[in-house]
């Protein structure tokens, strides 16, 4: 409203939240808390952690946020991390994107 | 927060499995209204933000550590209903290309990191928005103490979740008093990164923050009747 032609355009907002998403994934995750989380020490400290069971997917390329091709430990984790977000923003992004309402300008061409 | 294979017995597993499915669905109708061309391409980088954010644990008391869940985030960012389905991509996915929540509690996961905090958040953040004055500042504080509460309730859940079809026998009202007191702390963590991350959005571009149209809208209704005055 105020300010229309100053604005911070959709383009830099969107950038922005890209860059920091990529950010945060492929190269902060590396310095993240490594404790167990707060459901895996409650079943820890209540006892019924050994009831998990293994995971289908324990195999994959990417299982445990890591690259399971790459040594370096952090290179590994920020590659899945960055992997992750690309995938997460196409599905999501690809799924509104054909939800979304056409304005009319959009729906005639 | 995420509950892996194993915690819960196959019946509850699909009683949530079956509520996300309809929860999913119902969104995908619903989350319609809420996307327009300017909404709809953020609602998928609001996801990829939520799960970058989810790979940022960070240390709470006790040796336990805890990371954003999201919910309430993508609520007041994009809409509860598109809120929906963007934490259920990023739960999927962290499911099936990382390991990290079991497959067959995917539906549990949905049902308690999805729409249960979309749900507590959105609601808490509509609540407080009719209490606290009508500024676009107060968005972010909203969207925060949203969030906050959103953790411990999701907690509660799945603690309900655990009395219906938890796999040991163990006492519930311990498991509780466990559940809220960790999550709270983590909670203030979420309350604290949603307040940041709306707070972000707010300050370049309000009109891009779903849950601030409200606001916006009683405020260009404002400047309206004040013309004719002057």
């Amino acid at each position: 409203m105020k300010n229309l032609s100053t604005r911070v355009s959709n383009r830099a907002v969107a950038l922005g939240i890209l860059v920091v998403a990529l950010l945060l994934a492929g190269v902060v995750s590396y310095y993240a808390a490594s404790a167990p989380d707060g459901l895996t020490k409650v079943a820890q400290d209540q006892g019924f952690a050994d009831t998990q069971t293994d995971h289908a997917t324990d195999d994959g390329p990417f299982a445990g946020y890591g690259a399971s091709f790459v040594d370096d430990d952090r290179l590994s984790g920020g590659l899945a991390g960055v992997v992750g977000v690309v995938v997460v923003l196409g599905l999501a992004g690809g799924l509104t994107m054909v939800l979304r309402r056409r304005t009319p300008e959009d729906a005639d061409v | 927060m995420h509950v892996p294979d194993g915690f819960l017995d196959a019946p509850t597993s699909l009683a949530t499995g079956a509520l996300a499915v309809v929860a999913v669905g119902v969104s995908l109708r619903k989350a319609r209204h809420e996307l327009d061309d300017r909404t709809a391409p953020l609602a998928g980088l609001v996801a990829a933000f939520v799960f970058a954010t989810q790979m940022i644990t960070f240390p709470v008391a006790g040796g336990t550590s805890g990371h954003l869940l999201g919910g309430a985030l993508a609520a007041v960012l994009v809409g509860p209903w598109t809120g929906v389905l963007a934490t259920s991509v990023v739960f999927v996915v962290q499911c099936l290309l990382f390991a990290d929540g079991g497959i067959t509690a995917l539906g549990t996961n949905i049902t308690l990191m999805g729409v249960t905090t979309v749900a507590v958040g959105w609601l808490v953040f509509r609540a407080l928005q009719v209490v606290l004055p009508r500024r676009t500042a107060m968005v972010p504080v909203a969207a925060g103490i949203g969030a906050l509460l959103s953790v411990p309730v999701a907690a509660l859940v799945f603690v309900l979740l655990y009395a219906v079809g938890g796999a040991a026998d163990i006492p519930i009202d311990r498991l509780a008093g466990a559940m809220v007191g960790v999550h709270l702390l983590i909670g203030i963590g979420e309350g604290v990164i949603t307040f940041l991350a709306v707070g972000s959005i707010i300050a370049v571009r309000p009109d891009l923050v779903y849950g601030a149209r409200s606001v916006l809208k009683a405020r260009t209704l404002e400047v309206r009747t004040t013309v004719p005055a002057a």
